[in-house]
């Protein structure tokens, strides 16, 4: 019987197939879902912020995109899988609430997912798929037997990318 | 950048926190009675400092649907300010409020602007309060709305606390008219906010 890892927010889990991985209600926050296909190690990171360098208080290394997506490949070599096979999907990034004139922390779902691709292109991770931005919320599953991202939005279908 | 976190200031924080969220939970509760024209009553506010991952479970799990009411403050501090009702508890309030029924399970535009109102008094009365103990002007922006799940929601001042520490403070208080309601408020000063409010009170 396989298993759904949680992953909680500014957290980051990793594990093998046929094992897969959620996080739920992802808001402004981004989903970083890696794999291995062919040793079918699969990662994700709930990141929240953009870039530890800016912040003093930057402890927790799995919250920021530029820690976080390094050490969740770090995990995922452990676990067995080779760096230059790893491709990824990601999701989330959504403006939760429409504010007109305020600073970059609202802005901060779209930062948040341009750190995490550029952080992928440095680690020179592919990204396969997105479903980023707008204004919803979104719980995803990982499963890195297949490379499917599902995404469930609040009176939206499901749909795999 | 002030070298303070989260954490070390959490003790006084606390009991300041605690004392506003009395006075504005006693504030908001007045404030909707006579908007409802009924009594309602509330229990002593609970402030918690929880972990980002408990934060889900805090409020009946990441995927639950809640309102949230965001607000921008700006003045002598600046930060943010959140309202989060279970959509139910919200669904509720709508219904007293414009004396009938909702139709269907989504929120039109006219139950939209009834729940921003209410929120508005409600982020209102505790603004005022927080206002009123320090001293300091506060000046909320329109208010925001979403309808969605917890955890989404409360990823934005998770966010801004984020940049902070790893901990968000939420304060709960219990509304009761007919119907039991959870109602969460979460304050975000930013950083140096946070001394402001707390040297205004003669303990920073």
């Amino acid at each position: 019987m396989a298993d759904i890892v949680k992953v909680g927010m500014a957290d980051l889990k990793v594990c093998k197939a046929p094992d897969g991985l959620t996080t739920l209600g992802l808001g402004s926050c981004v989903g970083v879902a890696v794999r291995d296909p062919s040793t079918k190690v699969g990662g994700l990171a709930h990141v929240m912020l953009p870039d530890s360098t800016t912040i003093s208080q930057n402890g927790n290394k799995m919250k920021f995109a530029d820690t976080g997506i390094q050490l969740l490949v770090e995990e995922m070599i452990k676990l067995g899988a080779n760096k230059s096979r790893l491709v990824a999907k990601i999701a989330g990034g959504a403006q939760m609430f429409a504010m007109q004139n305020k600073s970059d922390l609202v802005q901060v779902g779209k930062r948040n997912v341009d750190a995490c691709k550029k952080k992928l292109a440095e680690l020179k991770i592919p990204i396969l798929a997105e479903d980023t931005g707008n204004n919803y919320g979104r719980t995803v599953i990982y499963y890195p037997e297949t490379g499917d991202f599902v995404i469930k939005a609040v009176g939206k279908n499901e749909r795999t990318i | 950048m002030s070298e303070m976190n989260l954490e070390q200031m959490t003790e006084t924080y606390y009991d300041v926190l605690k004392e506003i969220g009395n006075i504005g939970a006693g504030n908001a509760t007045t404030a909707l009675a006579s908007m409802l024209q009924c009594k309602v009553d509330m229990k002593v506010p609970q402030v918690r400092l929880l972990d980002f991952k408990d934060v889900g479970s805090e409020i009946g799990g990441e995927e639950q649907i809640v309102v949230g009411v965001y607000l921008a403050v700006e003045g002598d501090i600046t930060g943010s300010i959140m309202f989060l009702l279970p959509v139910d508890a919200a669904r509720h309030l709508v219904e007293k409020l414009m004396g009938m029924q909702m139709s269907g399970d989504t929120f039109g535009e006219m139950e939209i602007s009834a729940i921003k109102e209410i929120g508005n008094i409600i982020t209102g009365a505790y603004l005022n309060s927080l206002s009123m103990m320090t001293n300091l002007k506060i000046l909320p922006s329109i208010p925001s709305l979403s309808i969605d799940m917890a955890g989404a929601i409360l990823s934005v001042p998770a966010i801004e606390f984020g940049t902070m520490g790893d901990n968000i403070l939420m304060i709960e208080t219990q509304f009761t008219d007919d119907m039991e309601m959870n109602g969460y408020f979460i304050l975000v000063p930013d950083i140096e906010s946070y001394e402001k409010i707390l040297s205004s009170l003669g303990i920073g």
